[in-house]
């Protein structure tokens, strides 16, 4: 087993000083290299339960287990270089860095662990997600699917053992959603990656072998 | 990929902000560098000006004065001191105090450039700096014998333009004033350049000075610097000349006939016939003197005091004058610019914080996306310390040479009032401080921003909109 929250709660606290409980997930678990869909409607905490997994968010109660490690009761530095080392994330909207080029965003992704960035790495990425000519471009100098390919070398670039994606395809025209999802499966089986992918579409979720639907994990839903 | 390059690559997507930052510190930098290096060349130029003699030895009166007079040309002319004295000071008691004195004579100029009424020795033994003798770079040294030739500074031959075999009228007066033309002298050497504020004069033969001063005795009131007229004579005038002077005067008079005109007649175009002025007309501005090495060091200390004492003269160190001058009054101007050019560079350095704080909220996103990729909130301190320290040390480089080309800018005008040349390429060590100095700047400054990158909330940022 590769991912086990056990008893993972999150709240936020509110302007009236009640908390807003957000998730509320007795047991999810995700073997390694295996690739698992959450569905959810909007609002039902898909993009919060995955900053918990990520260590970007720290549940307000229960354990988080990452190959072993808890991360929830790690220090915040210590996350930050597990997350630097073992996770990847891509964003619904890419989140790339404007002022660096293609190359450079895939290469900030191996920039924070304990090893080195390897330039030759982040070329053959790129190269797998068709951009090898695009390697000098900025941002603004590519298409949405290409910045979305980018995003997806830049998760890889670290060697995780498991991907988070918050929603894909959200932001991609329809030609380019199927390409995306592709690559992404493609990639993290070649890797041999564990793949979380958050999506409300169902012609995305209908390609994975395991769906899970946060509003049946998560007992919040209830009262939302 | 380094956190520098990250922190450049921050700067550059503001690129005009970031421009603006880095170039009013380059303004002030440049100030800086502009005090410190003018400031270090005047003061290198003075001490250096100040090493080639022991003792200024002139009439009393400020020692400052006197010393700025002989040795820097600058200021006005003081009042002179007897031949009398002159001769008793190196054929006299301190005759063996006393390796070499040079006397000169001061009170005309040639386009602006002083005219000075000196000895062959000047040239021939003096040593502008330790163990460096003035070399001639055209033609040769004015001789003893030859009253009406001239050697002239580096500088001053190429602002004046005269060549050797030039001749030109000296102008009564110290500055560019059109005053009395005297008899003209003839260049026969151009001295090489010695970085010193000899290469801004003309040097002529002292008995040729006195000749050109010389009035009838009816025109007396007309005397001039370095002249007495008949019957004025120092109160100390002795009838009988000096005897080291008496030394000098039978090697003239051995190109002289008794009436004054030179034995070699036409030889050179100094060679005019010339009256032989009595040593009680005579004056002397100043004595350059160079004490004898040999001199118990108690004797050495004490000879300015003994000859002030014993002579109706002052004698003055120049090194000890130049230096209570530089870090008295100069050293204290300096530091005031100084403050103030510092002051200006701290504003701009406060410009950097406004610049990189105000951006912060943009930039919330891209912290939040860089956190989420596994940098530590220290590391993000990092980034906007380096964006701090790079904005500057950028800033502080295009000062640095925007300085030093400030510096070139006004090293004419520099020249022209002071006659100390400046380099715009002349760095002074004491333009390292700058390189920690920003550093610790762009530190200060750039906490602040770096501290609230540092409490970003990566789940919110990455949430809002970028």
């Amino acid at each position: 087993m590769l991912l086990q929250l056990k008893d993972v709660t999150k709240s936020f606290s509110q302007p009236d000083g009640t908390a807003l409980p957000i998730l509320d997930i007795p047991e999810f678990t995700v073997d390694a290299g295996e690739q698992v869909v959450m569905v959810g409607r909007s609002g039902c905490g898909k993009t919060t339960l995955l900053h918990v997994i990520a260590g970007i968010g720290r549940p307000t109660s229960g354990r988080v287990k990452i190959d072993g490690w808890d991360i929830a009761l790690m220090a915040e530095s210590e996350v930050d270089q597990f997350r630097a080392e073992r996770i990847g994330y891509v964003f619904q909207t890419f989140n790339l860095l404007p002022s660096f080029t293609a190359l450079e965003n895939v290469l900030l992704g191996m920039t924070f662990g304990r090893l080195r960035p390897d330039r030759e790495r982040a070329k053959t990425l790129l190269k797998r997600v068709g951009l090898e000519h695009r390697l000098t471009h900025k941002p603004p100098m590519l298409s949405v699917g290409e910045q979305q390919r980018v995003a997806v070398a830049r998760a890889l670039a670290n060697r995780p053992q498991l991907i988070l994606a918050d929603e894909p395809t959200a932001n991609v025209d329809v030609g380019n959603q199927q390409q995306v999802i592709d690559l992404l499966r493609e990639t993290c089986q070649e890797e041999k990656v564990a793949l979380i992918i958050v999506t409300h579409a169902p012609e995305v979720a209908e390609q994975f072998g395991r769906i899970e639907y946060l509003e049946q994990i998560n007992r919040v839903r209830a009262g939302r | 990929m380094s956190l520098w390059k990250i922190a450049w690559r921050s700067i550059q997507q503001r690129a005009l902000a970031s421009a603006l930052t880095a170039f009013s510190m380059a303004m002030g930098v440049a100030l800086v560098v502009a005090v410190i290096v003018i400031h270090g060349v005047i003061d290198q130029s003075f001490r250096r000006g100040a090493q080639g003699y022991d003792l200024i030895v002139g009439a009393k009166g400020s020692p400052l004065e006197l010393v700025l007079t002989a040795v820097y040309h600058l200021g006005k002319v003081p009042s002179n001191m007897s031949y009398e004295a002159y001769d008793e000071l190196v054929n006299g008691q301190f005759a063996s105090d006393i390796q070499l004195a040079i006397p000169i004579c001061l009170g005309d100029n040639f386009k602006g450039f002083r005219v000075i009424g000196t000895t062959a020795d000047m040239f021939d033994r003096l040593e502008y700096l330790d163990g460096r003798k003035y070399e001639l770079a055209e033609g040769r040294n004015f001789r003893d014998d030859a009253p009406m030739e001239a050697v002239i500074g580096a500088t001053a031959a190429r602002k004046t333009g005269l060549k050797v075999g030039e001749s030109f009228k000296p102008v009564h007066g110290s500055a560019a004033d059109r005053g009395e033309e005297h008899e003209p002298f003839q260049v026969v050497g151009v001295l090489a350049a010695t970085g010193t504020p000899n290469d801004r004069a003309i040097f002529v033969n002292m008995e040729g000075f006195y000749h050109i001063h010389t009035k009838p005795a009816d025109d007396a009131d007309r005397s001039l610097p370095g002249m007495k007229a008949e019957g004025k004579s120092s109160a100390k005038a002795d009838s009988k000349p000096p005897a080291k002077a008496d030394a000098k005067d039978a090697k003239k008079e051995a190109h002289h006939d008794a009436a004054g005109k030179p034995a070699h007649a036409g030889e050179a175009a100094g060679h005019h016939g010339h009256d032989e002025i009595p040593n009680e007309q005579k004056e002397i501005t100043a004595v350059l003197v160079v004490v004898n090495p040999n001199m118990v060091a108690t004797r050495r200390v004490a000879l300015p005091k003994l000859i002030n004492k014993q002579l109706d003269v002052q004698a003055v160190a120049p090194s000890e004058q130049i230096a209570r001058l530089l870090e008295g009054i100069v050293g204290n101007v300096q530091l005031i610019l100084l403050i103030l050019a510092v002051m200006i560079v701290v504003v701009a350095g406060i410009g950097i914080m406004v610049s990189i704080y105000n951006s912060m909220s943009d930039r919330r996103h891209e912290i939040a996306i860089i956190r989420a990729l596994g940098a530590r909130r220290t590391t993000i301190m990092v980034v906007v310390l380096l964006e701090s320290i790079l904005l500057a040390l950028g800033g502080g480089a295009i000062g640095l040479v925007l300085g030093h080309g400030l510096t070139g800018v006004l090293a004419p005008l520099i020249a022209e009032q002071t006659g100390v040349s400046v380099s715009p390429m002349q760095f002074q060590l004491s333009e390292l401080i700058l390189i920690p100095g920003l550093i610790a700047l762009a530190a200060m400054v750039g906490y602040l921003p770096a501290v609230v990158a540092y409490r970003t909330d990566v789940a919110q940022s990455l949430i809002s909109s970028p």
